[in-house]
């Protein structure tokens, strides 16, 4: 278990320092969120109506920024094939580094959200429904992103081509979450929206590894 | 550096046989090398080199034929062997040790870390960004992983590739030790490695 900690480590610190992309990532949530209220109008009512779908679309777009990167920049320098001789079998390798994704750029968007629902003037109800989906839904974000990242791993420039392989697949979860959110502003019961969400994160969990760790041993070859 | 002895042990191909992009490199390849042995790839560009490296670091599957230690099929990767490839697998945001220790730490321990550093001369550059080293020096900090983690087999692809003469002779003093220490390596090259007295295996044929 050091080595899965040891890589998770290295990546978030190398998420730190390259660049930055926690910041970028939450820079382009902000900016996405504040241009609905920009082009909408002053209109409270509506504004707050659309405010989890739109808090929503705007986080999967932002968690797609840095996904293509995650498994690519190990491959060019070499690091992959290390990370494959290294005593740590490549689904665990997987999961490390997805969490590392998770921890880098998914949460600290999952942070400021509640900030961004302000803005949206979300209904005071729609809070705990809000946070609490998207900490349960964000994880398969960056699970179901790594089999999409390691298909294309062997892309130039492989972003677009991720976001159209990964997108749909997004799908189930910004229905739920958006659900759950909606369900508690008009008083209903939005408990099994959450679980819902928690069953695909947990069948993300158990799949994504293995997708994505056979799509890299198929791109060493 | 004076690393432990390691076991005695063999590492054989058997009937190997290397298809890429529907062209088959080799075929029908065996050879063998023992604690304290050394096999030297040589061959002309594309003739197989860094396949024939990859496939013995389990990287690729063999179309054919296995690889096998002390006589048994390898089933398990990894545990055994140290793999330089063309690419030095170091990041570039991170000092010389902070790379270093992060595959010795990947490995198990990070006891060895000082004294490879030592060992390779990269003491005064240690906690320098590698962004800012020549690539000599990189190839330098990718060798000082053979010495951070001991391992006893190496597959080397061209690994004195851009090192000056001192740093080359170096190398060569490494490889003695090893050898001297029972282990074993593997290298392909088109330069001297020091390696001159072990036997060579030359790939391809003879262009037509």
């Amino acid at each position: 278990m050091t080595a899965f900690w040891t890589l998770v480590g290295r990546d978030v610190r190398l998420a730190w320092s390259q660049g930055n992309s926690s910041v970028l990532a939450v820079a382009f949530f902000l900016i996405t969120v504040t241009l609905f209220p920009l082009g909408i109008g002053p209109d409270l009512k509506l504004l707050g109506r659309i405010a989890a779908g739109v808090i929503w679309v705007a986080l999967l777009l932002s968690t797609l920024l840095s996904l293509d990167r995650v498994f690519q920049i190990d491959l060019e320098d070499g690091s992959l094939d290390q990370l494959f001789l290294a005593p740590l079998v490549p689904e665990l390798m997987v999961l490390a580094k997805v969490l590392a994704h998770w921890l880098t750029t998914a949460l600290p968007l999952v942070l400021a959200a509640p900030f961004l629902a302000l803005l949206l003037n979300l209904d005071a109800a729609g809070y705990p429904p809000l946070i609490l989906s998207l900490l349960v839904g964000t994880p398969a974000l960056s699970l179901v992103g790594a089999i999409g990242a390691a298909l294309t791993v062997l892309v130039k420039r492989g972003g677009v081509l991720l976001t159209l392989i990964v997108l749909p697949l997004f799908v189930p979860i910004l229905i739920f979450g958006v659900g759950a959110v909606d369900a508690a502003i008009h008083g209903s019961p939005w408990g099994a929206a959450v679980i819902w969400l928690a069953v695909i994160t947990l069948a993300a969990l158990a799949l994504a590894p293995v997708a994505a760790a056979w799509a890299l041993r198929y791109a060493l070859e | 550096m004076t690393a432990a002895r390691f076991s005695d042990a063999s590492f054989s191909a058997h009937g190997l046989a290397c298809r890429r992009g529907g062209r088959e490199l080799f075929s029908d390849l065996d050879f063998e090398i023992e604690s304290g042995g050394a096999l030297v790839l040589r061959g002309r560009n594309g003739a197989g080199k860094t396949s024939l490296l990859r496939l013995a670091a389990g990287l690729l599957r063999p179309a054919e034929g296995h690889f096998a230690w002390n006589g048994a099929v390898i089933e398990e990767y990894g545990t055994q062997i140290h793999f330089v490839g063309h690419e030095n697998a170091l990041k570039p945001v991170f000092t010389v040790r902070e790379n270093l220790s992060f595959w010795a730490r990947l490995h198990g321990s990070l006891d060895g870390v000082g004294g490879a550093l030592e060992a390779a001369e990269l003491g005064r550059i240690a906690d320098i960004p590698v962004r800012f080293l020549s690539e000599g020096q990189r190839r330098r900090a990718a060798l000082a992983r053979l010495l951070a983690t001991p391992k006893p087999l190496w597959l080397l692809d061209e690994p004195n590739a851009s090192l000056d003469k001192g740093a080359t002779a170096w190398l060569a003093e490494v490889f003695e030790s090893h050898l001297a220490a029972g282990g074993m390596i593997l290298a392909a090259t088109h330069r001297a490695l020091g390696l001159e007295s072990q036997p060579e295996l030359t790939l391809g044929r003879t262009p037509a």
